[in-house]
């Protein structure tokens, strides 16, 4: 796991929404003719995702709202690493 | 036509929400393609609905919790309430496609339809070569200005999917139709061969690839996904097989409304865009509720659940996987929509396939020799 991301701003890619879907009862990925159900984990983090916070300030932020969760950080980078591989967000 | 009160809604069997829209705005095409999805008597539909009546449709939709949604045709494009229809669908929070042949595009519309709200264009190509896909296409000017539009979709910025009908006469040529559209930038690029519904069905014999074909296509496909892997690019490359070459059927469309709902022209309501050929009474949005259409009506509660299979899927330990395939294929190949889809090697009449497999290696018919989807075809074929 790197720490090299830290200082990079995560950004939802064009074409890609995030939303929250009454009838599904969750956040949901939008793109071109697709859909992801987003777990609870994934859509605190995607809903961190804001254009101008970067890596590291979205960690200090969640880790103050869920203080007790262990491994946040690790959870955060890897959600990163997929979510950019996946190219739903840019790392700038 | 029944009352809105009945309920086929089938005890025990729980339907998902139509999570996909699909709107075909339009049957009016400027071109004539030879595997059109359009019903054959599409010269002989009912008026369309009104811009209101879309909108309205959204809204309902939208409250069983539709979230895609595409506009589709025909060539969507011809509707002049277009944008409206775009912006209405976004307001409403729809993740918004247009599916379109590009022809009527112009920068102006695209731009009018980003202020609305579009979210993705797809674009549909016939080839990557100029001749066969004018050819097909039935129009000379259509390929320049499709590549002109593909370039202006992504000057706006929007995502966009390339999608190539492939078929035997074009299927050897799916390298150069990769790298056009690594050209054109596209984010997603559909390699589909063509589905043998609606006028394609009439051309099979002339569209039908060989085993040889396709498995060289899939090839060329993979390796080209490794390449683009390894350049970290981010195009998608998404490959599909006719099922003709298959011993087993597709889950068709998810199953039977149970994700897929398609709205036509003139508000009938389809849990499949070819399903309107098959003897069941489709419901209109024009006489009943989204909501009464999708949980109690009885043409989408026709082929939920499994009480509805005879044998071989009845006793079949597969029929949860495959749900006894697609119904229309049923239909159009065994005269029976209930039977087991005859791609399956436990149909009775899976024969059909095989010889059409056989068809395809010994005896094609050239192109000259399609049926071109157009008005006066469309009256011939289909007698009122
Ligand atoms: S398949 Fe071809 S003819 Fe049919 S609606 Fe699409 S563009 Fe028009
Ligand atoms: S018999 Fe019917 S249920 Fe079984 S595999 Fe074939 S199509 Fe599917």
């Amino acid at each position: 796991m790197t720490t090299a991301i830290l200082p990079k701003v995560p950004v939802i890619r064009r074409g890609f929404r995030l939303q929250f879907e009454p009838v599904q009862n969750c956040h949901v990925l939008l793109y071109p003719e697709g859909m992801i159900k987003l777990n609870d984990s994934a859509s605190e983090i995607f809903q961190q995702i804001d254009g101008s916070r970067s890596v590291g300030q979205i960690i200090v932020a969640l880790r103050e709202r869920f203080p007790d969760a262990p491994g946040i950080d690790e959870d955060i980078l890897a959600f990163m690493e997929v979510a950019s591989a996946q190219f739903w967000i840019e790392l700038r | 036509m029944l009352s809105s009160g009945s309920s086929f809604a089938k005890p025990g069997h729980e339907a998902g929400p139509p999570l996909w829209l699909l709107a075909e705005l339009t049957y009016r095409c400027p071109l004539q393609c030879p595997y059109c999805s359009n019903p054959l008597d599409f010269a002989q539909q009912g008026a369309e609905l009104s811009t209101a009546e879309w909108i309205e449709v959204f809204r309902q939709a939208r409250g069983l919790g539709a979230a895609q949604l595409g506009f589709s045709g025909g060539e969507p494009l011809v509707r002049q309430d277009l944008a409206e229809l775009i912006k209405a669908a976004r307001d409403l929070g729809y993740y918004t496609n247009l599916i379109t042949s590009g022809i009527g595009l112009t920068e102006a519309r695209i731009a009018e339809f980003a202020e609305a709200g579009l979210d993705h264009i797809q674009i549909s190509f016939q080839a990557a070569d100029e001749e066969v896909n004018n050819l097909l296409a039935g129009s000379k000017k259509a390929f320049a200005h499709k590549l002109a539009m593909a370039r202006a979709v992504k000057a706006h910025g929007y995502p966009m999917v390339l999608n190539f009908v492939t078929h035997r006469h074009n299927i050897d040529n799916i390298e150069r139709i990769i790298e056009l559209c690594l050209e054109l930038e596209a984010d997603f690029v559909e390699l589909a061969t063509c589905q043998f519904y609606g006028w394609a069905e009439l051309n099979r014999a002339g569209l039908l690839p060989t085993r040889a074909q396709l498995e060289r296509a899939e090839r060329i496909t993979h390796q080209w996904r490794d390449k683009l892997a390894a350049e970290n690019n981010p195009c998608k490359l998404i490959f599909v097989t006719p099922d003709y070459y298959e011993e087993r059927p597709k889950a068709c469309m998810n199953g039977w409304g149970n994700l897929f709902l398609d709205i036509t022209p003139d508000g009938t309501a389809l849990p499949c865009h070819s399903a309107r050929q098959l003897p069941v009474q489709f419901p209109n949005v024009r006489e009943h509720s989204i909501e009464h259409i999708w949980r109690h009506s009885f043409g989408f509660n026709r082929f939920r659940g499994d009480d509805w299979m005879p044998e071989p899927c009845r006793s079949c330990d597969e029929k949860h996987k495959d749900l006894g395939g697609c119904r229309c294929q049923a239909f159009m190949l065994t005269g029976d929509a209930s039977n087991a889809d005859p791609v399956c090697s436990k149909s009775a009449h899976h024969g059909v396939i095989l010889a059409a497999r056989q068809q395809a290696d010994e005896a094609p018919l050239g192109l000259g020799d399609l049926q071109y989807r157009n008005d006066k075809a469309s009256r011939i074929i289909c007698k009122a």
